[in-house]
């Protein structure tokens, strides 16, 4: 099983916070991968934030290539981040020749472009680099985003977070999502391991995806380039939040409508009743069918968890004003936030979906089927 | 003067011929005479037959041979009065002195096109080997990874979707204080939710009346009492007035052929219909029949029927094989679609169905861009039908599964698989696998299926089966009165069972489906197109479907 570690903090703090956390939790996961998101970055990074940062891994022989495609489109480069590698004695990682997380400047014509368009050219880009390296495995790219790291590495996530020197010169980051597990239902892949990205989208999963292959197929007939990989049957989860908050520009709290709908039976209350029943209507394909628990986040920079009515994975936040931790177990919160109220704990049940905004002031807990949002602070 | 002792039998046929064998045990037989007036093709008859007797009398063994004769029962060899096999004789004998045997090395239809007429019958395709759809297995078994559901005690939503659903980019909703809202002055066609096991088209008239009431109760308990929401298709042929009228028709698909009957009486009750009906279908093909329109023969077209299709009584109705509107795609079908849309006020999903056919994803594209079309359904070779020429049912056609998913994946290539949905038919249940070939279908990517013979089997007992077992839907001599409309026949047929059977069928199939979907992992939607669930040990076979091979 998987085991997840989602952090939010108004101040900087190091992913080996999550990682602790990880290891508290490890009776439940099988320790064979890490993956780590950084967003609202620190450090050198800080004063980068309007500046697309492309996370990735290559081989020596492809490095020169990718600097050369990245030269073509006229992208320079700001900011060159490489872990500092401490290979230990007994650790079972096997090294691969260059981890990088680069800020560049967006090539000139896109300098004052649109939003828009620079969210296309971000993951036209990110997509031109994966295509390159998937034949022979040499290039491995992540994500490419303003004020976002994302690391991926096989094997024990705390040997991971020493290998790439986080317990020493950690990266800095107000919020961090971490994985716990390479994905063990399908190929051991980097790109199979979680958590997900795309366009200011992010997801991580507990639980094997049974409505997987429907799911795929419905995306991949929405026409938006970005819907590929699916190397994970858990990266359709990234992707439908994509599509709701990203292409239909739909609020949050309508993920869960969409992925977990209600019964027609349970809609009664909600005041958007019409509005749902045909949402759940036009998006049925996107029913994930469960059993899983997702944390992510949005492209507000929210996070949140929610869970499917099957609710057979552990799912807990908690945390105090200026910090609120998501995890799959207790034990992995008390290592994240161990000074705070218990009894203020928020197991999310099948009609919740849990957030923790920017602000990081309180937890908000939607429920889906009275409509209504309560605050815990 | 020719001699008596001439062997001339020109034309004549043996009983070895003969698609099945009568055996009579003449020492257990009462000659009651009930099988001989059961008989639906006057098959057998009473005669008499000479016995040679050995016996002996007195004290002394003195040998005597003397023939007596007795009566009996013989079959006939007149290829009009062959034995169909039906075992209605088996059925009624109070003894258990006769039975037909099916006889492989029959002649039948070497022989079965006498006048130069070919054989016309009732039935099904006449196949029995294993069909692709029980070849279909179910292997993606949820496992510790992925603990699977409790069939009896999770909870289930196995329900279809009928009707044409908007793409997500043509959502009315707006976003307003984080909320969503529905703009109501948009058009959104209709949609029905229903099981997706669908009573397929039987027109009243092809089925008698106890058989249709029957099926109709049982739709209408199902519905109120039992919350399973089923619908059935009227098939061509319209259906009682007072059920046009009644709260009922809302569990109904009404069903418009070539020959358009019976819809002089649905254009009439419109005003005065209390609920609008599930659905219509456009009926452009028949999988038992493809390119061929309905046939009811006159013995069926008896005084109810003739009232019902606005017709006059005992003359043979032949629809058209084509709609004699319908001279483009593009233009014919879809003013069709829109003109039967128009008169229910838009509120009524309308879809054609067509027989399997290599140029089903033709239609299907055209469909996908026709805004208006509720559905496709497309109707295997494997479909039955009350009435058609041999040589259609048994050699014209398109098997269903490879034509379903073609036309899904074409769906799915074009990202329309939620917007027009598929319903597959034609062998559904063939060997009484009802679920399994319904779940099976559905993980091809149909949004659900119909069946016909199933239920006709299931519901009332029909005899008919892939070895030309009876199949006299035709002439209306339907020894069990489901395909006839002669009161003597029918009367046999007790509506009331028929409905309760109904009932048994689909409380039955609801179980089984759970059975299959639980050990999946599905619950909250059906799996449509979940074809990672499927193998095959046929490499052919998974190659052409796209599943995965299993051995």
């Amino acid at each position: 099983m998987c085991r997840l570690s989602a952090i939010i903090s108004d101040e900087y703090f190091s992913p080996m916070e999550n990682i602790m956390a990880l290891e508290t939790m490890k009776e439940g996961h099988d320790g064979s991968g890490l993956g780590l998101i950084l967003r609202n970055l620190g450090g050198a990074f800080e004063e980068l934030k309007e500046n697309p940062i492309l996370s990735g891994i290559c081989s020596k022989e492809s490095i020169p290539i990718l600097d050369e495609f990245m030269v073509k489109l006229g992208f320079r480069t700001k900011h060159l981040w490489t872990p500092k590698i401490s290979l230990k004695k007994g650790m079972s990682i096997k090294k691969r020749d260059f981890y990088f997380a680069r800020a560049y400047e967006y090539p000139d014509w896109a300098q004052d472009a649109d939003q828009q368009t620079k969210e296309n050219l971000l993951l036209k880009t990110r997509l031109e680099i994966r295509n390159m390296g998937l034949a022979d495995d040499t290039m491995y790219v992540f994500s490419f985003w303003p004020d976002m790291i994302t690391l991926k590495e096989v094997g024990d996530p705390l040997e991971v977070g020493e290998f790439f020197g986080l317990d020493q010169k950690p990266l800095l980051a107000k919020t961090i999502l971490a994985q716990g597990r390479q994905n063990t239902n399908y190929a051991i892949n980097l790109y199979a391991c979680h958590p997900f990205f795309i366009q200011g989208n992010g997801t991580m999963t507990n639980g094997e995806n049974t409505a997987f292959v429907p799911i795929r197929e419905f995306l991949t007939g929405r026409g938006i380039p970005g819907y590929v990989g699916y190397r994970s049957d858990s990266e359709v989860f990234v992707h439908i939040l994509h599509y709701i908050r990203h292409e239909l520009k739909f609020p949050l709290k309508y993920y869960k409508d969409v992925i977990m709908p209600l019964f027609d039976r349970e809609m009664g209350e909600r005041s958007d009743r019409k509005a749902i029943e045909l949402l759940k209507r036009v998006l049925r394909p996107l029913t994930i069918d469960g059993p899983n628990c997702i944390i992510g986040f949005d492209q507000s920079g929210t996070i949140f968890m929610t869970q499917d009515s099957k609710k057979l994975r552990p799912g807990v936040v908690g945390g105090v004003p200026g910090k609120y931790a998501l995890m799959s177990e207790v034990c992995g919160l008390d290592a994240a936030v161990p000074d705070r109220d218990t009894s203020k704990d928020v197991f999310p049940m099948k009609y919740d979906l849990v957030m923790v905004d920017e602000e990081v002031k309180e937890i908000k807990v939607w429920n889906q089927k009275h409509g209504s949002m309560s605050t815990v602070n | 003067m020719e001699s008596k002792t001439r062997l001339d039998v020109n034309g004549q046929l043996t009983i070895k011929d003969l698609p099945y064998f009568i055996h009579w045990n003449p020492d257990k037989c009462t000659r009651c005479g009930q099988c001989t007036s059961v008989c639906p093709n006057q098959a057998i008859e009473p005669a008499v037959f000479v016995s040679r007797l050995v016996s002996s009398e007195g004290s002394l063994p003195m040998p005597a041979t003397v023939r007596t004769t007795y009566h009996g029962i013989r079959q006939v060899t007149d290829i009009e009065h062959y034995c169909v096999g039906c075992g209605m004789c088996a059925l009624v004998c109070p003894n258990g002195a006769i039975y037909p045997e099916y006889n492989p090395a029959n002649k039948f239809l070497i022989n079965q096109n006498r006048g130069g007429a070919p054989l016309k019958r009732g039935g099904r395709r006449n196949d029995p080997n294993t069909s692709t759809l029980d070849k279909l297995k179910f292997t993606r078994i949820s496992m510790l990874t992925d603990p699977a559901l409790d069939a009896g005690r999770h909870e289930f939503h196995i329900r279809t979707l009928l009707g044409r659903n908007i793409s997500p980019d043509q959502l009315p909703l707006t976003v307003k204080d984080d909320d969503l809202c529905l703009d109501e002055t948009v058009f959104v066609p209709p949609v029905r939710e229903i099981f997706p096991i669908r009573i397929g088209g039987m027109s009243f008239g092809a089925l008698s009346p106890n058989m249709w009431e029957g099926l109709a109760m049982g739709v209408a308990y199902l519905n109120e009492v039992e919350k399973i929401p089923v619908v059935m298709c009227t098939g061509e042929g319209g259906m009682p007035t007072r059920l046009l009228k009644s709260r009922f028709l809302k569990y109904f698909i009404l069903q418009i052929a070539s020959g358009y009957f019976g819809w002089d009486e649905i254009i009439h009750a419109i005003p005065h219909m209390k609920e609008d009906p599930a659905a219509i279908e456009i009926k452009y093909g028949q999988g038992a029949k493809p390119g061929d329109g309905g046939l009811l023969m006159a013995f069926k077209v008896l005084d109810l029927i003739a009232k019902v299709r606005g017709i006059p009584m005992k003359i043979d109705l032949a629809s058209p094989p084509t709609h004699q509107t319908k001279y483009s795609i593009e233009e014919a079908v879809a003013k069709m679609i829109i003109s039967m849309s128009m008169a229910f006020g838009f509120r009524v999903p309308v879809y054609p169905k067509i027989s399997g056919t290599k140029t089903a994803l033709a239609v299907l594209n055209n469909l996908a861009r026709n805004p208006f079309a509720g559905a496709l359904t497309i109707d295997g070779e494997d479909g039955g039908t009350g009435a058609a020429y041999n040589v259609s049912m048994d050699k014209m056609g398109h098997p269903i599964a490879s034509n379903l998913r073609d036309c899904y994946l074409n769906l799915v290539k074009i990202g329309k698989q939620n917007e027009l949905p598929i319903f597959a038919a034609g062998g559904v249940g063939k060997t009484g696998n009802l679920a399994a070939n319904a779940a099976a279908l559905i993980m091809l990517g149909a949004s659900g299926v119909d069946c016909g013979k199933y239920i006709m089997q299931a519901a009332a007992g029909c005899l008919g089966d892939e070895q030309n077992r009876c199949n006299l839907c035709n002439v209306g001599r339907c020894p069990k009165g489901i395909t006839t409309q002669n009161p003597r026949l029918y009367r046999r047929l007790d509506p009331d069972l028929v409905a309760e059977r109904v009932v048994d069928v689909f409380k039955a199939a609801d179980t089984e489906l759970k059975k299959i979907f639980a050990p999946m992992g599905r619950s909250t939607q059906l799996p449509i197109g979940m074809s990672d669930g499927l193998s095959v040990s046929d490499r052919q076979i998974a190659e052409r479907l796209q599943i995965d091979y299993a051995c």
